[in-house]
């Protein structure tokens, strides 16, 4: 078991004649990943990966085809609204956007439309789902993950990969790693994924790597506190960052006062959550 | 992207928004010329991109044209948190009865727009929140519906307007709602709207904040950028497509991704260091924007050393390794440099920096202590 993402997964990939979605598709595909199909509006009735994939005008065409239950999209942020909204209307139930920079209007409107139609949505500006050894969806590198029983939920990319990095380093594993994405206004929250990771029988304990900004990660300690039972360890990015800056993700910024690391530390300790000082850390707080 | 007050109330005027008379000077002549037109008492207001402008001293009455260029003078010497004011608004005075707080923002948690209002206006909002939060109104508007006009008249009602406004209140908060929507705004604030003795509503001052993904799509909006208040540096790292920012610390920082980038600043400072910005380059990397990322890093005096940590996923490692190297040639940095590279082609990149005389690092916590120690012989 996992979650969001495994074995069965039937993939499409959206923008997948572009340069990240081919790059993006062809490893995801040698993972292990069973990629069914990509959209490209104008360029329906191709194939990529030497002929292995089939290429449709529209999701609702892939859908038809294919019986795809999950998209990733990697089209440009000025179309990725557009993307997300028209793979909820071709009725996928799973939308993973890796797309940086989408505006948060848009967002908004995104999420409310997708919330009404009980769609799954995972970021945007985020590096998708790795369930090692099963199926990666989206950019993080399959070879710095080995399969285990540790929950990973991170809005960060990199920072992440660092996590799971030492992880393995330590031979600890992971039943799934979830990147909820660095925006401001996002599908799937902590608290969407701890819940998921709380009920999968595969996962026994937890790492959530948080950041400045927001309080995302406050109520998540108050959902730890009361409604988990199986451990968590944490990691929050950005003690040292200067109020009022956005540190390179749209939604890593302290505003009056309000989204600090040390309020978001302190809230989680609270809840019982052990905290690391550095990620190299956490895998040795479970 | 901040906008001034000037602005910021000049767009609320084309949404039906009233503001007070008034226009925008450079020289205290031009702030004369403007207060003669007008007529009568005058507000000289500096037009910089912080807040607490009127406790600096930089708005100030006149009551004439005289007395304005006076004022002008004074205010467009100053500086005002460290930013020198350049612009002053000249406003015609408004005798006021009333002063009302009223914005829309987004609030990222509710994934919704918000109507923020106060009876409190005029002052420090965060302010008001903190020390009497029951007299802030907060009112969701359905991004896919849009702001109702009854959702307006609650908004009257709760701050106990009286009656005679409602109709005119909720026309001004239609009109925000336009300007907040087309504008991709992430925040669009009147504070204070004022009722005056004449018995009218009125936008005193007006604060913008505009989504910066969205300027593609809003070219007259781009335009209006004032770069003040960003460090050379800033701007310079913007044209190359990184994000950056300066701090006050010696160690350098160029890392890949913003959650690692903040996290090696964070872990330097563990380790009794104080970062010297942030700098994240980016997914991708190239050597083109490696270059640059290192020559941003040390055109700063204060920096002692250098710490690189890159992870690679979609960024190669010997891209970057191939990035540093070439920066190297062109800047010949005297600072000691410590290097970390882990994941897709880290040995090539590893092999490529050998002979370039750099300290390497295994682990990010290795890294920081390196960079750290590097810093303090540095000294």
């Amino acid at each position: 078991m996992s979650i969001l993402v495994d074995k069965n997964t039937r993939l499409i990939v959206q923008g997948i004649t572009g340069n990240e979605g081919l790059f993006h598709t062809t490893q995801m595909a040698a993972y292990g990943t069973n990629v069914v199909g990509g959209v490209t509006p104008g360029k329906g009735g191709e194939w990529v990966l030497d002929g292995k994939i089939p290429v449709f005008d529209s999701v609702k065409s892939a859908k038809d085809a294919t019986d795809a239950n999950a998209t990733i999209i990697f089209v440009p942020a000025r179309f990725a609204p557009d993307a997300m909204f028209e793979a909820a209307d071709a009725g996928i139930p799973l939308i993973i956007c890796i797309t940086e920079g989408v505006v948060i209007h848009d967002m908004m409107r995104v999420s409310n439309y997708l919330d009404q139609k009980k769609v799954r949505l995972i970021g945007p500006n985020c590096p998708g789902l790795l369930t090692p050894g099963e199926a990666k969806v989206g950019i993080i590198p399959g070879n710095i993950a080995i399969p285990g029983n540790v929950g990973v939920v991170s809005r960060s990319g990199t920072l992440t990969y660092e996590v799971l990095y030492a992880m393995k380093n330590l031979g600890m594993g992971a039943s799934t790693c979830v990147g909820i994405g660095g925006d401001p206004v996002n599908g799937t929250n902590f608290i969407d994924v701890l819940e998921m990771f709380e009920h999968d029988p595969q996962t026994e304990k937890v790492i959530m790597i948080g950041e400045i900004g927001g309080n995302e990660e406050e109520k998540a300690a108050e959902f730890i506190r009361t409604k988990m039972t199986k451990p968590v360890a944490s990691f929050i990015a950005g003690q040292t960052a200067p109020p009022g800056k956005r540190m390179g993700h749209a939604g890593a910024i302290i505003e009056g006062g309000a989204g600090t690391a040390a309020d978001k530390i302190k809230a989680l300790e609270a809840a019982g959550v052990k905290v690391a000082k550095h990620p190299e850390e956490i895998p040795t707080l479970l | 992207m901040k906008l001034h007050e000037y602005q910021s109330k000049n767009i609320f005027s084309k949404y039906g928004i009233p503001i007070p008379k008034g226009r925008v000077a450079t020289t205290a002549q031009e702030a004369k010329q403007i207060a003669e037109e007008l007529g009568g008492r005058v507000v000289v207001k500096s037009q910089v991109l912080v807040g607490g402008r009127g406790k600096a001293g930089g708005v100030k009455l006149a009551k004439d044209a005289a007395e304005a260029e006076q004022l002008a003078t004074q205010i467009l010497g100053m500086e005002i948190k460290g930013l020198p004011v350049r612009k002053v608004l000249v406003d015609e005075a408004s005798a006021i009865d009333q002063e009302i707080y009223f914005a829309i923002t987004d609030d990222r948690a509710a994934k919704k727009p918000v109507m923020i209002a106060s009876a409190a206006g005029g002052v420090d909002i965060e302010e008001v929140a903190a020390t009497t939060p029951e007299k802030i109104i907060k009112i969701h508007i359905d991004p896919l519906l849009g702001l109702r006009e009854y959702q307006a008249r609650d908004v009257a009602v709760a701050i106990d307007l009286p009656r005679d406004y409602w109709r005119e209140f909720t026309k001004i908060a239609m009109g925000l709602w336009e300007v907040y929507k087309n504008t991709d705004a992430s925040l669009a604030e009147i504070n204070p709207l004022v009722i005056t003795k004449d018995k009218k509503l009125v936008a005193l001052d007006g604060k913008m904040m505009i989504d910066d993904n969205a300027l593609f799509r809003l070219p007259d909006l781009a335009e209006m950028r004032d770069t003040d208040e960003d460090a050379p540096a800033e701007i310079e790292a913007r044209k190359y497509g990184l994000s950056f920012i300066k701090l006050d610390g010696d160690i350098g920082c160029m890392v890949n991704g913003a959650g690692l980038a903040m996290t090696s600043m964070d872990v330097i400072k563990l380790f009794g260091g104080e970062p010297a910005n942030f700098l994240d380059v980016g997914g991708g990397a190239d050597s083109k924007k490696v270059a640059a990322a290192m020559r941003i890093i040390l055109t700063d005096p204060n920096v002692k050393a250098v710490l690189f940590n890159i992870f690679g996923g979609i960024t190669r490692c010997d891209e970057v390794a191939r990035g540093i190297l070439t920066a190297m040639d062109e800047v010949k940095p005297t600072v000691p440099m410590v290097v970390r590279l882990v994941g897709t082609n880290a040995e090539e990149g590893r092999k490529l920096l050998e002979n370039a005389n750099m300290i390497t690092a295994e682990t990010l916590a290795d890294a920081a202590k390196k960079s750290v120690e590097a810093a303090k012989k540095g000294k």
